[in-house]
């Protein structure tokens, strides 16, 4: 009974997690396509609107609406999470896929490359890659994905390591099976729900990872908006515009809950 | 593990929701709008005491002589001093020399020695001291003059112990403004120490954290200066420096947005005074497409400065349409160009660009004035059909790709103003080391050159009437405003003083309680 109560519980997070998660990534998409106001067009006899009808967050320092930009900004984040996660996951995934699987030198010098990339907090790296490479969106994404590249590498190779000598995989290479066929055919199904929860955790903290550097004014650049950066700007005005703060704010908190809640599910499922 | 993050997840949600119910309760009150002037606290000076200053970038040399950066200047006014130094109105009063005489024909400046006066070590001024530093700075040392404007220096003679003249290849009426070049002592040049006969001494200095100052026991002026020790802290944005004001962990604050001192003029004296600075849209006049007049004036067309007045400035700013600043007397009024985005599209499209172009703006990420301009900037040229970027760098990198490297296309800063109103037309010399902008014009260098030897002042002020028309035609750059100087400080300090330079003079400043 008790357990069953547990599993009901669960699946709450499962359900509550993808109703947020749903909800997002639709006005990640509403954002691309359409906003109520342009996100950046200025107006100056409307500075610091607080919440009303025609502007449901309220106005910023610029007169910009602030619901366009929270709209702008999650498909922003959205875009940079989805693509630095995909460059991750797949680089991670092959490497960790090979390594795992073949062993030997070549997995130990790669595997300790990975433990000196981790060695570095990750935003500190993040950091260097983009004042080398220089600020803006395409260099954001590609310093975080290759920040997730080794939590990947090293969660596929663990599950590799597990896998390769069970008895279905002896079957297949007996069978003939070449070991391509069996990495990504006979293993890599068996991995999914794992890969899976990396994937919705990664993403999480690829939301605040990107919304940190905004934040740091090194992410997306002004006048566009992110929800990093839209916090940022908004550090000024906490007295005086609260809601310009509390908005994005918000957001990113139910963003990254509703990932939380959807990974925290599908791992119990 | 889970648990923990699930909880982790809702205990944020909570306090985002109370502190989002907190924030808003304290959001209703707005403080008043701050006054014109510095207002004094009511109750008496006391001495002594330490005072933290937070200033917005890194100092570029300890050395006063090589620092390029205002921001350096500001902060090495309280350690070193001239032979005579600027006062609040813009002139100069005697400050290592007690007196001066200038000889008829403008080409022999006589200084002679304050009595006594020591350096921050307890050793006396010489001097050879004063001719020291006097020929480091016109480069009678080693060819190269550290301060262009005293090149015209041809040699410096010790006539007694106390008496000095300096004597000038040609005659310039400005030259006494740049005769507040810092005296330091002649065996700084084996020893490398940085002393001077200010107010202050220098204590230490951190790279990235800032420069602690004490005070000089040997400083001349007697009773000054009242404080023990200043602290300049280098705050990375105008964010950290509301936080650090109201946590009281520093207690001026110099360059407030309007916003900002909006909302702190409640708990601190808020000040405005004009600053010094000509903020512009820096253009480099050497790539193309900037390197066609009329893409210039187009962008001059396109920009709205009553609008970067309304949204940045609170109205406060003077708007500009060369670079002078508006106190002097030579100062062109009614140049630059009225915002008017079918004339700029029609000189874009005679330029060749009736599409527009993709466009760069270089902003130094510490400055906020100049970033919010820079987004407003963004947007105006936007209905021009130019595609303006901004990108964001830090003040070192400014420093080396825009200011001394010249690798960029534009940049919204702000050049500080001087004594001389000649200062801000210098650099606009082909030839000038500072032209960062890479203006070249012909007729721009000879008249300059004419009218500096001039010892006539009206034809000097025609002159630099000229010069300013040349650049507002020329579209050089698009002159903004001068931005107002917004200083925030704690309530019991006083004796602050705005000088019509980019200063911060700590010597007058004290505590009432």
């Amino acid at each position: 009974m008790a357990e069953k109560r547990t599993k009901v519980k669960k699946n709450i997070y499962f359900r509550v997690g993808l109703g947020i998660t749903l909800f997002f990534v639709v006005l990640m998409f509403v954002g691309l396509i359409y906003t109520p106001y342009d996100p950046n067009a200025m107006n100056s006899s409307e500075k610091f609107l607080a919440p009303c009808l025609s502007h449901p967050m309220g106005t910023d320092n610029f007169g910009r609406d602030i619901f366009s930009r929270v709209l702008k900004g999650i498909s922003m984040t959205g875009l940079v999470a989805v693509s630095t996660v995909a460059i991750g996951g797949t680089i991670g995934t092959i490497i960790g896929a090979l390594t795992g699987f073949y062993g030997g030198i070549v997995d130990e010098i790669v595997m300790r490359i990975n433990d000196t990339l981790n060695g570095f907090p990750s935003i500190l790296l993040a950091l260097v890659i983009v004042s080398i490479l220089g600020p803006g969106k395409y260099n954001v994404i590609l310093a975080l994905g290759i920040l997730f590249i080794p939590s990947f590498a090293r969660i596929v190779r663990s599950e590799y390591i597990n896998y390769k000598n069970r008895d279905f995989v002896k079957s297949a290479r007996l069978m003939g099976a070449g070991s391509l066929r069996i990495i990504f055919l006979h293993i890599f199904p068996n991995i999914l729900p794992t890969l899976l929860v990396t994937i919705t955790i990664g993403f999480n903290n690829a939301v605040l990872a990107e919304a940190g550097l905004s934040y740091l004014g090194i992410g997306i650049q002004p006048p566009d908006a992110s929800l990093g950066s839209m916090l940022s700007d908004a550090q000024s005005y906490l007295f005086s515009a609260p809601w310009y703060a509390v908005m994005p704010g918000m957001t990113i908190v139910l963003f990254v809950l509703g990932f939380s809640l959807l990974s925290e599910g599908i791992c119990s499922k | 593990m889970k648990n923990f993050f699930k909880r982790l997840s809702l205990v944020c949600v909570v306090v985002m929701v109370l502190s989002a119910a907190l924030t808003g309760c304290a959001g209703g009150k707005k403080g008043d709008e701050p006054s014109g002037n510095v207002s004094e606290p009511t109750g008496e000076a006391v001495r002594g005491g330490e005072v933290v200053v937070g200033i917005q970038q890194d100092i570029d040399s300890l050395d006063p002589h090589l620092a390029v950066a205002a921001g350096t200047d500001e902060i090495l006014f309280n350690i070193f001093e001239g032979l005579v130094v600027p006062d609040e109105n813009g002139n100069v009063t005697p400050a290592v020399a007690k007196d001066y005489t200038i000889s008829e024909d403008g080409l022999t400046y006589t200084f002679i020695l304050r009595d006594g006066i020591k350096f921050s070590d307890g050793t006396p001024v010489t001097a050879g001291d004063v001719k020291y530093s006097i020929e480091r700075c016109a480069g009678l040392l080693d060819g190269t003059p550290l301060v262009k404007a005293l090149s015209i220096v041809s040699h410096v003679d010790i006539v007694d112990q106390s008496t000095i003249n300096i004597v000038l290849s040609e005659a310039n009426l400005e030259i006494i403004y740049y005769l507040t070049a810092e005296i330091i002592p002649a065996s700084s040049q084996e020893s490398g120490e940085i002393i001077g006969t200010g107010p202050f001494k220098l204590e230490s200095y951190t790279p990235q954290e800032g420069i602690t100052l004490v005070r000089n026991e040997y400083y001349w002026q007697e009773g000054l200066p009242y404080l023990d020790k200043v602290t300049f802290k280098i705050v990375a944005s105008a964010e950290s420096a509301m936080m650090e004001l109201q946590a009281g962990s520093i207690h001026i604050y110099p360059y407030l947005t309007d916003d900002q001192a909006n909302e702190l003029a409640a708990n601190f004296n808020i000040a405005s005074n004009g600053s010094s600075v000509v903020q512009a849209l820096y253009i480099n006049n050497a790539v193309a497409p900037y390197d066609d007049v009329r893409v210039r004036q187009a962008l001059a067309y396109a920009i709205d400065k009553d609008a970067i007045n309304d949204f940045i400035f609170g109205g406060r700013g003077q708007l500009i349409g060369t670079s002078m600043l508006p106190d002097y007397e030579c100062y062109v009024d009614g140049l630059g160009y009225e915002h008017d985005t079918a004339k700029a599209k029609s000189l874009l499209a005679e330029a060749g660009y009736p599409d527009g172009f993709d466009m760069e703006i270089t902003v130094p990420s510490n400055y906020q004035i100049h970033l919010d301009t820079a987004q407003v900037i963004v947007e105006q040229l936007k209905e021009a059909g130019i595609n303006a970027s901004i990108k964001s760098v830090d003040w070192s990198t400014w420093l080396d790709e825009v200011y001394k490297g010249r690798d960029f296309q534009t940049t919204v800063c702000g050049i500080a103003g001087s004594l001389t109103p000649s200062y801000l037309l210098v650099r606009y010399q082909s030839t000038a080391k500072n032209n960062f902008v890479n203006y070249y014009n012909e007729e721009f260098d000879a008249l300059y050159k004419k009218i500096s030897t001039s010892l006539d002042s009206k034809e000097v002020t025609e002159g630099y009437r000229t010069l300013q028309t040349m650049l507002a035609e020329d579209a050089a750059s698009v002159y903004i405003a001068v931005p107002p100087v917004l200083i925030a400080m704690d309530k019991t300090l006083g004796g602050y003083r705005f000088y019509p330079i980019y200063v911060q003079d700590m010597k007058y400043v004290y505590w009432t309680e």
